[in-house]
């Protein structure tokens, strides 16, 4: 099983994302995926730049993906699109149906994101012939849906990758939440968002931390955390396991993954920082996203 | 511009034709279409009769078959998509690739619009669904502004519908997982969008609280009308701030909008509101009829009479209407 490191999902400066990516050449992880997927304000770094960072991280032995913008409004965001497609040197990950488009028509082989809505083996065999090779089925999904779309392709060239860890990506929208919640217009944001590195915490009035606002992106509030159910990826027929990052300590994240896949005994130690009632896993298993299934079973366990 | 107006029902449907409506919208009674609430929907026997009610007054009938199918549940998508057909609908609604892919190539004279769900928001993105489908319209969602919608209609022959009346959807329709995270249904995945079962009142001390799964969504003083718990329109913490941090309760109207509309070509128009009551929809279609009648007759002298923005201001959510993502500064 291969362990991935998705998109930087939250703003974070040229400094920051070039310390981020130095640690992460020496992280166990197969496959990197570049780029912003959620705003096109954020420019700390351009594609040119990107495309840099990715030939790095290739000569450090990552297998290196370009993700696409989640929602595409204006013409100038899909010329940015454009670009990414035919870069002609990396893979491409497509959230969006006119990314799908563009790479399809490029004959450039894509990665089909979790945004794209793909929850039948119909659906499958179509992207399947426009190109696409890999697979990021939707967040939502329950690992025994997937198993089933699966089966009903029945086509074992196709790769799957499950998101693992990390905030779940929720909801998109044309308003930035981050610069309404700083009283300012989108097209003056100031780009507050470069202040919340793990996006900004929205909680109920009773105090429960709900959700993260990432500019035009909602989160979860807790962090999907599956290192209990990787043997059901597996068994799923999911390839891949995609972390995604936060601002805290990824590399104990990673590492933390890394020793589970490798079976070594302790792997399920906790990861610091985040405390277990901070976590879900509810869509998994095929329950409202929110919820702790198997991290509540381990500790009634343990609590008896 | 077609006037197209929300079917909740057969007497609904009727409503809206005697109203002005070109055409209506409806779906049948099962997690296939993306309103999928107890006491809606159409039944067989009721579609026939809606078809030949609509078709004897000159009206177009659409068929929504627009959440996503799931392997279990395929043959059921399928049996939809094949009723449409039979029925001899006007168009047929669908968001799903798969859906999408078996009727054009099971019924290749069904005419195939991709629903709002499809989240298609560039020329790119719609000539996916041109190519592989041959669909002739597109709904798009609500995030583009008035000038996004006027450069994505002259660079597409898609023909394009709008939202122009109704609830505000905040976020990019067939892209919000907010109710799933929550209650474990979407509209994608079940059709439904915080549904009742989940939805909890409680009146304390502090208030009248609504709850979704036990979520508090939003506390209500005796002064203040209590919103149905919807996430995005609840009042939350952000930075020590209570407030409606996504969205005030409010609905869109895009009635001044109308010449922009119709000269950037948008082909239809339609009003959102297949879970309101007939008398609602009667209300809605007679408004919208009269404005695109006088903004046909003159574009450039259009203006919203007032007594149709008050009329429509009384049928909104928190009688607030607003122009939502056609206006940058909403963004």
């Amino acid at each position: 099983m291969q362990l991935t490191l998705g998109p930087v999902p939250y703003y974070w400066s040229a400094d920051r994302l070039h310390a981020f990516y130095r640690a992460a050449a020496d992280w166990p992880l197969d496959t990197v995926y570049l780029g912003e997927n959620v705003c096109s304000k954020r420019r700390a770094f351009s594609l040119d730049d990107w495309i840099g960072l990715g030939r790095e991280l290739t000569q450090a032995g990552k297998q290196v993906i370009l993700s696409s913008l989640a929602l595409v409004e204006a013409r100038s965001e899909m010329g940015v699109v454009r670009r990414l497609c035919e870069n002609g040197e990396f893979r491409v990950e497509a959230n969006d149906m006119g990314a799908v488009q563009l790479a399809s028509a490029a004959g450039a082989p894509f990665v089909g994101g979790s945004t794209l809505n793909v929850y039948n083996p119909r659906t499958l065999a179509v992207l399947r012939r426009a190109g696409m090779v890999r697979w990021v089925p939707s967040v939502e999904m329950p690992g025994r849906m997937i198993s089933e779309n699966l089966q009903g392709l029945g086509d074992p060239d196709l790769e799957v990758e499950v998101q693992g860890f990390g905030p779940l990506p929720l909801a998109w929208s044309a308003r930035c939440f981050t610069a309404r919640a700083a009283d300012r217009p989108k097209d003056q944001c100031g780009f507050r968002c470069l202040e919340h590195p793990s996006g900004l915490p929205m909680g109920t009035r009773d105090g429960d931390a709900f959700l993260r606002i990432n500019g035009t992106q909602l989160q979860s509030g807790r962090w999907l955390h599956l290192l209990d159910a990787l043997e059901d990826i597996r068994a799923a027929g999911a390839n891949a396991v995609r972390l995604s990052p936060w601002g805290e300590d990824m590399a104990g994240v990673v590492r933390a993954y890394a020793a589970a896949l490798a079976g070594e005994a302790g792997a399920d130690r906790p990861i610091p920082g985040l405390a277990p009632e901070a976590c879900c896993d509810g869509y998994w298993f095929g329950e409202a996203g929110m919820a702790r299934v198997a991290r509540n079973a381990r500790f009634q366990e343990e609590l008896t | 511009m077609e006037l197209l107006c929300p079917a909740g029902s057969l007497v609904g449907l009727r409503k809206a034709i005697d109203n002005g409506a070109d055409a209506v919208y409806m779906g049948l009674r099962d997690d296939t279409n993306a309103r999928h609430f107890p006491g809606l929907n159409f039944t067989d026997q009721q579609m026939q009769q809606g078809l030949r009610y609509a078709r004897e007054r000159g009206a177009r009938v659409l068929l929504a078959v627009n959440t996503y199918a799931q392997p279990q549940g395929w043959l059921r998508w399928q049996r939809a998509v094949d009723q449409a057909a039979d029925l001899g609908v006007d168009a047929l609604i669908a968001a799903d690739i798969g859906v999408l892919d078996y009727a054009a190539s099971r019924h290749p004279d069904l005419p195939l619009h991709l629903s709002v769900q499809g989240s298609a928001t560039s020329a790119e993105a719609l000539r996916f669904y041109e190519e592989h489908f041959g669909i002739r319209r597109a709904v798009l969602p609500r995030v583009l502004s008035m000038a996004q919608v006027r450069a994505l209609s002259e660079s597409t022959d898609v023909e394009l519908e709008v939202f122009a009346f109704g609830s505000l959807c905040v976020m990019v329709e067939g892209r919000c997982l907010l109710s799933s995270y929550v209650t474990g249904c979407s509209p994608n995945r079940s059709g439904a969008c915080s549904p009742a079962s989940a939805v909890r009142w409680e009146e304390t001390a502090q208030g009248l609280e609504s709850r979704l799964s036990g979520v508090l969504i939003d506390r209500f003083s005796k002064e203040e009308q209590a919103g149905y718990p919807v996430v995005c329109k609840g009042r939350f913490q952000v930075e020590g701030q209570v407030g409606h941090v996504l969205e005030e309760p409010t609905s869109l109207n895009t009635l001044s909008l109308l010449p922009e509309l119709m000269a950037a070509g948008i082909s239809a128009v339609k009003i959102e509101g297949r879970q309101r009551s007939p008398a609602y929809v009667a209300q809605v279609a007679r408004v919208w009829r009269q404005a695109i009648d006088a903004c046909r007759h003159n574009g450039d002298g259009f203006q919203p009479r007032e007594d149709w923005m008050a009329a429509l201001a009384g049928l909104s959510e928190g009688t607030q209407t607003t122009l939502g993502a056609y206006h940058r500064s909403w963004q």
